[in-house]
């Protein structure tokens, strides 16, 4: 420990011994942290919203369904407990929400044009808060019960259709026998999403207006559960598939919609290139700093060496000195990543580019998200590999031969 | 007893093409509480012997003890550790860590050997007003003079009692006044502390306060003058 607390004093001191070339290296070490932790707060923050908001729009965190649904989702293929049933399985487990839909690919048609969606019948109490609009958003009015004869689509769609609130639209699907299944609705509302593509694909009816026009009595196409945290839906997931039987499968809603499920694994890998990325530019400087500092002090390394210092006492304090740099560079490039990403919590007009981001599923507002986490795993690869990086430069340090360092020039 | 005994050293450098004998075939006894000079001009041997005596240096062959154990075949762990305890030395310049204070500087040694903080503390107030450095402890090298420099220099390899002192042209970089000094608070020392001390010079006013003087030329010892005698 005495040993420690002499090496400690003097890398600190020789630290800011050339204090300007040691605030030029804690600035771009700063900045590069800072780079590291802000972009990958906004690509957190997109990556989350897209997972969130279609996560919201389809499968939550664990759906159920018929075995064959997700290969052929038509009603034939629909769950074959009651509601009654799914009620006594699901009502007490404790989830934060669940609801069973119908869910059938039908054709709309205004007097205009006609469109293929998504047909959802759902019970609006049950979906409430697994929606991802707000009902008292929605222009016109929510659907107020399960049999609520009334349908509400998106506002995208009701343009594409040239039709709009309190006008008639038919629904054509198919029943169970494989029969046209059709009825007219009366548009009561409009609601909004993040996306164009989202607004022109569903359409919302009563889940029991559903059932009779299908003629499938009180069963459903999938039930969907809700979780806490969509990176941990293992708990959701064991308590579903305990209730439940070989008549349905259980999925976690990253087997259900794989590409936002393979898009994240992705994004987590690549918040690990782009901090490496950033620290290996980094790492030259470092370098560069620490050889510098070792060529300049080569005769008072001589010297400490010569009063008996053995050379592991050396090559500790070059990485102390290595290690003092980088941790405060990091606390640097934190505070200014927290600092500069705090004001933005509220999000980023991206709308200049929405368009484009819509193709990936994004809105046209960033809600960027500082996680702890991603500063953790920072900080932890900028000191490891700084470490690795000084090594060299350290064991050269301790290499000298004192009566060499002592008399070079 | 003998602080340092040497046995047919030899060492030879390469320089260019043309070999350089440092040491050739020399062997030395010194005494504890020896006071002894090494003279000889530049390029005589006399630094390489004092490096050789300090473990800094291995010959090429021959033999060399310190305090009675053979320090020529020891690694650089054991050779690093036999400076810390057993050596001080004192160079001709750069002497002094720049980033640490007068005190620091004379604690070095001694915190790298692990003594406790209250006795470093006691011990280098005590040796710096010894040699008369008391209220510049908190100064750190740049702001001191070469004298002063020097002295706490000396202070640092006397402050934890090591048995040896060398001393490589310790006044080179100083005026004849602060040499005279240096030179006194050497002998000094060495009165009160009984620590052997080995100087190379060739700085006559060093030489005249040796009680021994060892004259070398290319690497060979040409004369051994008992000073006390003459």
């Amino acid at each position: 420990m005495h040993l420690f607390g002499v090496l400690f004093q003097l890398a600190w001191r020789n630290l800011w011994r050339n204090h300007r070339r040691t605030i030029i290296m804690l600035g771009a070490i700063g900045v590069g942290v800072w780079a590291m932790i802000f972009m990958t707060a906004l690509t957190r923050g997109m990556v989350d919203q897209m997972v969130t908001d279609s996560i919201g729009i389809l499968p939550g965190h664990v759906q159920i369904h018929n075995p064959d649904y997700l290969d052929d989702p038509s009603i034939s293929n629909r769950i074959s407990y009651t509601d009654t049933e799914l009620r006594q399985k699901f009502e007490s487990a404790g989830f934060e929400s669940w609801a069973s839909r119908v869910r059938v690919p039908a054709i709309v048609t205004s007097e205009r044009d006609s469109r293929g969606v998504t047909l959802l019948g759902v019970d609006p109490v049950a979906e409430k808060d697994i929606s991802f609009f707000d009902y008292a958003e929605v222009e016109g009015r929510f659907l107020s019960d399960s049999g609520d004869k009334g349908i509400v689509i998106g506002g995208k769609l009701a343009d594409k259709l040239e039709t709009g609130l309190g006008k008639r639209i038919v629904i054509m699907s198919q029943d169970p026998d494989n029969d046209i299944a059709d009825r007219g609705f009366r548009i009561v509302g409009l609601y909004s999403a993040n996306t164009s593509a989202v607004e022109e694909a569903y359409a919302y009816i009563g889940k029991s207006t559903a059932q009779a026009m299908l003629g499938i009595g009180d069963t459903s196409t999938e039930v969907v559960f809700l979780g806490t945290e969509y990176r941990n839906v293992e708990p959701v997931y064991e308590a579903v598939a305990e209730r439940v039987d070989e008549r349905v499968s259980v999925q976690r809603w990253y087997e259900i919609d794989t590409y936002l499920g393979t898009m994240l694994g992705v994004m987590d890998g690549f918040v690990l290139v782009w901090v490496i990325v950033i620290f290996l530019a980094l790492s030259f400087g470092l370098v560069n700093t620490l050889v510098m500092a070792v060529f300049e002090r080569v005769r008072e390394i001589g010297l400490m060496l010569a009063l008996g210092m053995k050379p592991g006492s050396i090559l500790g304090q070059i990485i102390i000195e290595s290690m003092l740099l980088l941790t405060l560079g990091l606390a640097t490039g934190n505070l200014l990543a927290w600092a500069t990403i705090m004001p933005l919590r509220d999000g980023i007009d991206i709308s200049i580019v929405g368009e484009g981001m819509e193709m990936w599923g994004a809105s046209s507002m960033l809600y960027p998200k500082l996680y702890l986490g991603d500063m953790v795993l920072a900080s932890v690869v900028v000191l490891l590999l700084g470490f690795l990086a000084s090594l060299s430069p350290a064991w050269r340090a301790s290499r000298y031969e004192p009566v060499e360092a002592i008399t070079k020039a | 007893m003998t602080a340092v005994r040497c046995v047919d050293l030899c060492k030879t450098y390469c320089q260019g093409d043309q070999d350089i004998k440092a040491l050739d075939h020399v062997s030395i006894e010194i005494a504890e509480s020896g006071f002894v000079c090494l003279s000889a001009p530049s390029g005589g041997g006399k630094t390489t012997l004092l490096n050789a005596i300090g473990g800094l240096d291995i010959p090429d062959s021959g033999e060399v003890y310190v305090a009675g154990q053979r320090i020529d075949n020891l690694s650089k762990g054991a050779l690093a550790e036999l400076r810390l305890r057993q050596i001080g030395f004192v160079f001709q310049a750069y002497n002094l860590i720049p980033v640490l204070t007068a005190r620091e500087n004379v604690e070095f040694v001694m915190q790298v050997q692990g003594v406790a903080a209250a006795d470093r503390h006691e011990k280098s107030t005590a040796i710096l007003k010894e040699v008369g450095l008391e209220g510049l402890e908190d100064r750190r090298p740049a702001e001191m003079s070469g004298g002063q420099q020097q002295r706490v220099a000396v202070a640092r390899a006397i402050a934890s009692k090591p048995s040896l002192v060398l001393a490589d042209e310790p006044t080179a970089n100083l005026d004849s006044k602060t040499s005279d000094e240096l030179m006194e608070l050497f002998t000094h020392l060495n009165e009160h502390h009984k620590t052997t001390f080995v100087i190379a010079t060739h700085d006559r006013r060093v030489m005249k306060y040796a009680r021994r003087l060892i004259r070398m030329l290319d690497g060979r010892i040409v004369d051994d003058i008992d000073q006390r005698a003459a």
